[in-house]
């Protein structure tokens, strides 16, 4: 109870912060994008934790952040008494702005004709206006990787912050290439047999593809050699310029990826889903490979297992010294990001490493890690105001910067709540009045 | 003779052991916190189980001979949680060969043996409503279960003494399968059409049976005898309860008017995730609505969905649950309910109530189960930390006094039977996308005629 009245002045002060004050559906960048943020808890992730500290942004970049930092002149403030400030979560898996409404076809452009299109871009597909996006950001995360799917080389995903009227102004700075490793997952049609060898069809695919991005990458150069979109997009992420992402989840499959990285000779790759990982992570902390698992809120992949064999996947692998970010797996509902995140602290992963996996371990493993992830000198002010712990159900998320925008802390599903909570008119248009 | 009799006597008392497979356990669950729902949160205190029945609840209660102490200090023992809305359990879901299919009834195809039982135990859960599927107008009756996962007669899973519940769907689903078929309801003016016609025969077929039943000549002929319309008049006698898988606005409001013309009362909307916009309709008539914590967007009924709407309805004074519809989401309702404190500032009470008084209420087991209360059944849940807090771990969960999930001492392995068969272990990979089992074997009728079309 006692918390719960801090939470209440907590809320009842806020309104009183010097600026910031927005009024519903307004995007404010405070006094020319210079303002200070001041009498907070900062969790910084990398630098530890100031209990009363301030931070400094101008025109969407932290300058200072520390316990003693003066604010300069001239810059506006927003006073927290009290609040507690993060970096924003950074959900890396989703399908945010590819995929408006589910069982549409219409609404949904995450999957191109082809098993191997690794050249259609994510990015160029994003609707800076899904109603996801809001829903999703004001729950403080703020950036995503949106990621196509179907095939074997289902397309480029790209790293997003949730803020932004163009893809260009949301593209965080990260690309990466989908390779969905070929798996013995049978289908309700296949029998096992059909299905292991649908598997070894589509590895040779994937080998005699990039046995040709291969070579293309070597005599790219040449003069007439003849364009071929898909294998540009392999021959550059041979190069290094763009990560691989290999949505791998059985232990036996991830065993195959590994070796098939191993004799590929490639350091750029990053195991997304990874739901067996915890029975392998020995192989995989050895092979140095970065993991982005999730959905931690999912069942177990075998009947024998633990009933909270999901729950636990995250922590094992970090103790076995694997880098490991949370995804969602999810959408519009890319908001559960902390909750995720909360079930691997609690079964194991810890508050502190769980955060990690959300903030910067996500943002180093796309390669963004000196932008975004945590609250730094010279990083993006990709940050949010909670009243305590955002992996808590019932704290409330304040405020939301993106790029150091202050970002309306609105959606429809608030909208509709302060339509219809109170509806006018009720059950009669024309209540009768006793006189 | 008297032999006979003592061997007729004997006989009946082994068909009652025989009758009697479902175990009544003693308990007592010591210096607990123990949040009531109906009573307020009780710190330090002694819930004591007898014979299956919560006997008492008190501090420092005496522990009667043979009866197992479990320490709850430190811990928080609040009542088990129903999930309203679940087809875990079920081998199959949809009777999708007609519009209307009152006549099959999911206590047929009851699967003690599923796993996932287990893992709702794990979760707190130790009831649920086993619904037939959206795919038809008028569905298959329900089935309310007790989770004593151990038991293989699907008999010994039954909630006896629940109401007979029946499921009803409108909106996308029905007219998805009436599309893919060619014939009624391909739009909600047909749904609405078909829910009439269904009453207003089954008000002709109680009419002639009353008929037949008061006439005294000898030479009457009894009417023909339909096991759907049967059901249908239980329905409009008000002996089964309506839980009506629903999204938008416009026709839970129909059904409202479409039961206030046949005098039908007992009625819950299912998802109902548009529930909020006629919540002072839905708290005129004494409706309930079950609905998902969060979920929207998968299709279009959904999008324009809030996650406040528990809240609003709560708030509408509508007797409001949440339930999960979802193998994975039964095992966190606890969670789910704790996001209506994130999206509407709901109380610690009125969140739970969420999970337990209120979905008992609309199974109509709230004299049962729902609360911590004396009388009540012994289906009590033990959590490490508040149930309301993310962190929270559910530790132990007991249906009418016996343990089903201790975390301390299961084994890992908790399958009742493998393939004997199998020799490796299928591999299922979490697809959040599968979760929704509403249209499950429905879809494969439909993928039936499209390969032979």
């Amino acid at each position: 109870m006692k918390k719960f009245i801090t939470h209440i002045i907590l809320i009842a002060c806020f309104p009183l912060a010097a600026f910031g004050q927005q009024s519903a559906g307004e995007i404010r960048q405070e006094n020319s994008g210079k303002y200070a943020i001041t009498n907070a808890k900062i969790y910084t992730i990398t630098n530890g934790t100031i209990e009363n500290g301030t931070i400094i942004i101008n025109r969407g970049i932290i300058e200072a952040v520390g316990a003693d930092v003066e604010i300069p002149n001239g810059y506006g403030v927003y006073d927290y008494q009290g609040g507690e400030v993060y970096p924003g979560m950074i959900d890396s898996g989703t399908q945010l702005g590819l995929k408006e409404i589910g069982s549409i076809d219409e609404a949904q452009d995450f999957e191109e004709y082809g098993d191997i299109t690794p050249q259609m871009e994510a990015l160029t597909a994003v609707n800076p206006n899904s109603e996801a996006i809001p829903v999703t950001r004001v729950s403080g995360v703020t950036t995503t990787l949106t990621m196509p799917d179907g095939g074997l080389l289902p397309g480029t995903a790209a790293t997003i912050n949730l803020f932004g009227y163009t893809p260009d102004q949301m593209y965080a700075g990260s690309k990466g290439i989908v390779i969905n490793f070929p798996n013995s997952r049978r289908s309700w049609r296949q029998t096992q047999e059909q299905a292991d060898k649908a598997r070894e069809k589509a590895l040779e695919d994937l080998n005699s593809v990039f046995d040709k991005a291969e070579l293309y990458a070597d005599i790219e150069d040449a003069d007439d050699i003849r364009y071929y979109p898909e294998m540009e997009a392999l021959a550059t992420a041979i190069r290094g310029d763009l990560l691989m992402y290999i949505e791998v989840n059985a232990a036996k499959d991830i065993l195959s990826a590994l070796e098939w990285v191993k004799n590929r000779g490639y350091d750029n790759v990053v195991f997304t889903g990874v739901l067996e990982g915890w029975r392998v992570a020995e192989e995989i902390s050895e092979a140095g490979i970065p993991v982005i698992t999730g959905p931690v809120l999912s069942t177990p992949t075998r009947g024998s297992d633990r009933y909270d064999a999901a729950y636990k996947n995250p922590g094992l692998m970090q103790q076995a010294g694997i880098k490991v970010a949370i995804r969602s797996g999810d959408t519009e509902n890319a908001r559960n990001l902390p909750y995720n995140a909360a079930f691997a602290a609690a079964y194991g992963m810890g508050r502190e490493e769980a955060l990690k996996a959300v903030t910067i371990n996500a943002a180093e493993i796309m390669g963004v890690g000196d932008s975004i992830g945590s609250i730094e000198v010279g990083k993006k002010a990709n940050l949010f105001v909670s009243t305590g712990d955002p992996f808590e159900t019932k704290t409330e998320i304040l405020n939301v910067f993106i790029d150091g925008f202050q970002v309306p802390m609105t959606s429809r599903q608030i909208e509709l709540y302060e339509e219809f909570l109170n509806r006018n008119p009720g059950l009669n248009k024309y209540p009768v009045t006793e006189n | 003779m008297k032999k006979l009799t003592f061997l007729i006597a004997l006989l009946l008392l082994g068909t009652d052991v025989i009758l009697a497979q479902v175990s009544k356990g003693d308990v007592l669950i010591k210096n607990g916190t123990v949040i009531t729902i109906t009573d307020g949160t009780l710190e330090n205190t002694d819930v004591l189980v007898e014979d299956g029945k919560i006997s008492r609840i008190g501090r420092s209660l005496r522990t009667p001979n043979g009866v197992t102490e479990v320490d709850a200090t430190g811990k928080y023992v609040m009542p088990g949680i129903i999930d309203a809305h679940s087809h875990i359990a079920g081998t199959s879901i949809n009777e999708g060969t007609s519009q209307v299919t009152a006549e099959v009834q999911m206590g047929d195809v009851v699967d003690p043996l599923d796993l996932s039982i287990y893992r709702a135990l794990a979760g707190g859960v130790t009831s649920i409503h086993l619904l037939h599927g959206s795919a038809n107008v008028i569905g298959g009756e329900s089935e309310t279960l007790k989770l004593r996962y151990g038991v293989t007669d699907p008999q010994d899973m039954m909630f006896d003494g629940a109401p007979r519940t029946i499921k009803f769907a409108l909106g996308e689903n029905p007219t998805r399968g009436g599309r893919s078929r060619g014939i009624q309801p391909q739009s909600r003016m047909g749904v609405e059409a078909m829910l009439r016609n269904s009453l207003r025969e089954a008000q002709i077929y109680k009419k002639t049976w009353d008929a037949y039943r008061a006439d005294n000549s000898r030479r009457k002929i009894a009417p023909d005898y339909d096991r759907r319309m049967e059901t249908l008049v239980d329905i409009l006698d008000g002996e089964v309860l309506v839980h009506c898988h629903s999204y938008r606005a416009d026709e839970i409001n129909m059904l409202l008017n479409v039961f206030n013309d046949f005098g039908i009362e007992n009625l819950t909307f299912q998802h109902a995730n548009e529930a909020y916009k006629v919540a002072p309709e839905l708290a005129e008539f004494g409706a309930g609505a079950s609905v998902f914590s969060d979920w929207w967007a998968y299709k279009l009924e959904v999008y324009y969905s809030t996650a406040y709407n528990a809240a609003i309805l709560t708030r509408n004074g509508v007797t409001t649950s949440i339930n999960s519809d979802s193998g994975e989401l039964i095992r966190h309702l606890f969670h789910e309910a704790a996001k209506s404190q994130k999206y509407g500032g709901l109380s610690d009470e009125e969140a739970l109530a969420l999970i337990t008084l209120n979905p008992a209420k609309q199974l109509g087991i709230d004299n049962r189960v729902g609360s911590i209360e004396e009388g009540k059944d012994g289906d009590i849940a033990i959590f490490e930390g508040h149930p309301l807090s993310v962190y929270s771990i559910p530790v132990m969960t007991f249906v009418d006094g016996v343990k089903y999930f201790d975390r301390e001492t299961d084994a890992d392995d908790q399958r009742l039977y493998v393939d004997p068969e199998s020799t490796i272990e299928e591999v299922q990979i979490f697809e959040a996308d599968e979760q929704h089992k509403c249209m499950q074997d429905a879809e494969i009728i439909n993928l039936y005629e499209f390969l032979n079309n």
